[in-house]
């Protein structure tokens, strides 16, 4: 695999080589071992489409719904914590591959924060793929030892009186953040509710905020 | 390398996003059908990436990260031969 | 074999190839929160062998300033994290 000799320290997100048609040499490696391992009858073409399908039809709307929904329903909060899976099901979503996923419920006392440090793991079926910052070095590093100031590089400040718990996904279980419903948002619908909750939300790097008068 | 957690940096979080290219869609998609398929499961996926050079473990991109890995462990079960691939890819 | 609110200690040992109790963690002392189902153990998964026996998961907490030197959050700040059980001890 062909690597580059400028150093990296003047952005943070490493990039593939180019050639000169604009695309990584990575790109054309993948398609043609692709072709070779279907010709060789390792996988089927059409489980490799199903697969590009289902990963192109991921996105944060199902992790979106959920929250709604408990916001608005508390017997469905409780489903939705004591099973997660279960609760994705009864909403007709795809809770993904991982056989334990687990919601964590930010209170006004406790505000969670989920981070992969050893990779990447993470809800790509109620949340779509996730951000390149979240799969980076910087993110890695830092959201163990110092989240507090991650948080106000997202914008987030909690007070110190708000127990911030990050949880490092290790394992097989994947986490979902269940953020809090913001004040003022009785009258909306669950539809719009479910239109305030962002992925970075579900992340725990966001809070969820009531559109302003003037975006309505 | 991969273990990161806690690891000294200065370097803010750039959180300019973008949108999967199709070729990493292709080998999210590769990876996930070798799963289904039983032929190379998501802990041999990421001990392949762990055992990258650290240097290219550094400067590669993610999905270039995936494609070394399985590189590599296909290669280690026979299912690829040594080369197969390059050779491939000069015809 | 650990219960909800044990008191449990990371392994402190070397491990050469793949697992999964971050470096941070190790020897470090927390509460079991969760009892999780048993998984493959990713150790010999990664290897081509069947990954059996399961092993035990628990989701463990951790006081943040018990993890770093230096924490700059507040007092009550805690990390959770998943360790295998064959990862943990009895603390105390």
């Amino acid at each position: 695999m062909s690597l580059h000799d400028h150093d990296h320290r003047d952005h943070d997100h490493p990039h593939e080589p180019l050639t000169t048609g604009g695309e990584p040499v990575a790109a054309a490696r993948v398609r043609a071992l692709v072709d070779l391992l279907v010709e060789k009858g390792v996988v089927g073409r059409d489980d490799v489409r199903q697969r590009i399908d289902w990963l192109v039809s991921r996105s944060p709307s199902g992790g979106a719904r959920l929250v709604a929904r408990s916001w608005v329903d508390p017997e469905f909060r409780q489903r939705l914590l004591a099973d997660t899976r279960a609760a994705a099901f009864e909403l007709d979503l795809d809770p993904g591959p991982s056989p334990v996923v687990i919601a964590l419920e930010n209170t006004e006392t406790v505000h969670h924060m989920v981070v992969c440090t050893l990779c990447s793991c993470y809800p790509k079926a109620l949340l779509g793929p996730p951000p390149d910052w979240y799969k980076d070095f910087p993110y890695r590093s830092r959201a163990v030892s110092e989240p507090r100031a991650v948080l106000e590089e997202f914008g987030v400040h909690l007070d110190a009186d708000v127990e911030l718990r990050v949880v490092d996904s290790t394992a097989d279980i994947r986490y979902l953040v269940i953020p809090q419903r913001p004040s003022g948002t009785e009258a909306l619908r669950e539809d719009e509710l479910a239109a305030l909750v962002t992925r970075d939300s579900m992340i725990g790097v966001a809070i969820p905020a009531v559109p302003s008068p003037a975006a309505s | 390398m991969h273990d990161r957690g806690g690891w000294p940096t200065d370097a803010p979080i750039d959180r300019s996003e973008h949108e999967l290219a199709d070729w990493e869609v292709l080998m999210d998609s590769l990876v996930g059908a070798l799963g289904q398929e039983g032929v190379m499961n998501v802990d041999e996926l990421r001990r392949g990436i762990e055992g990258m050079p650290p240097n290219e473990y550094e400067t590669a991109a993610y999905y270039e990260r995936w494609l070394y890995s399985v590189e590599a462990i296909l290669t280690e079960k026979g299912v690829l031969a040594p080369g197969e691939l390059d050779a491939r890819l000069e015809t | 074999m650990y219960q909800r609110g044990q008191e449990v200690r990371v392994a402190a040992r070397q491990h050469e190839g793949h697992h999964r109790t971050p470096a941070y963690l190790k020897g470090k002392q927390g509460t079991v929160t969760r009892v999780h189902a048993s998984f493959l153990n990713p150790e010999t998964h990664a290897y081509g062998k069947d990954g059996l026996p399961e092993q035990a998961l628990y989701l463990v907490s951790f006081a943040q300033s018990d993890v770093w030197p230096e924490y700059h959050g507040d007092a009550a700040d805690r990390l959770y994290v998943d360790v295998f059980e064959h990862w943990l001890g009895e603390a105390g």
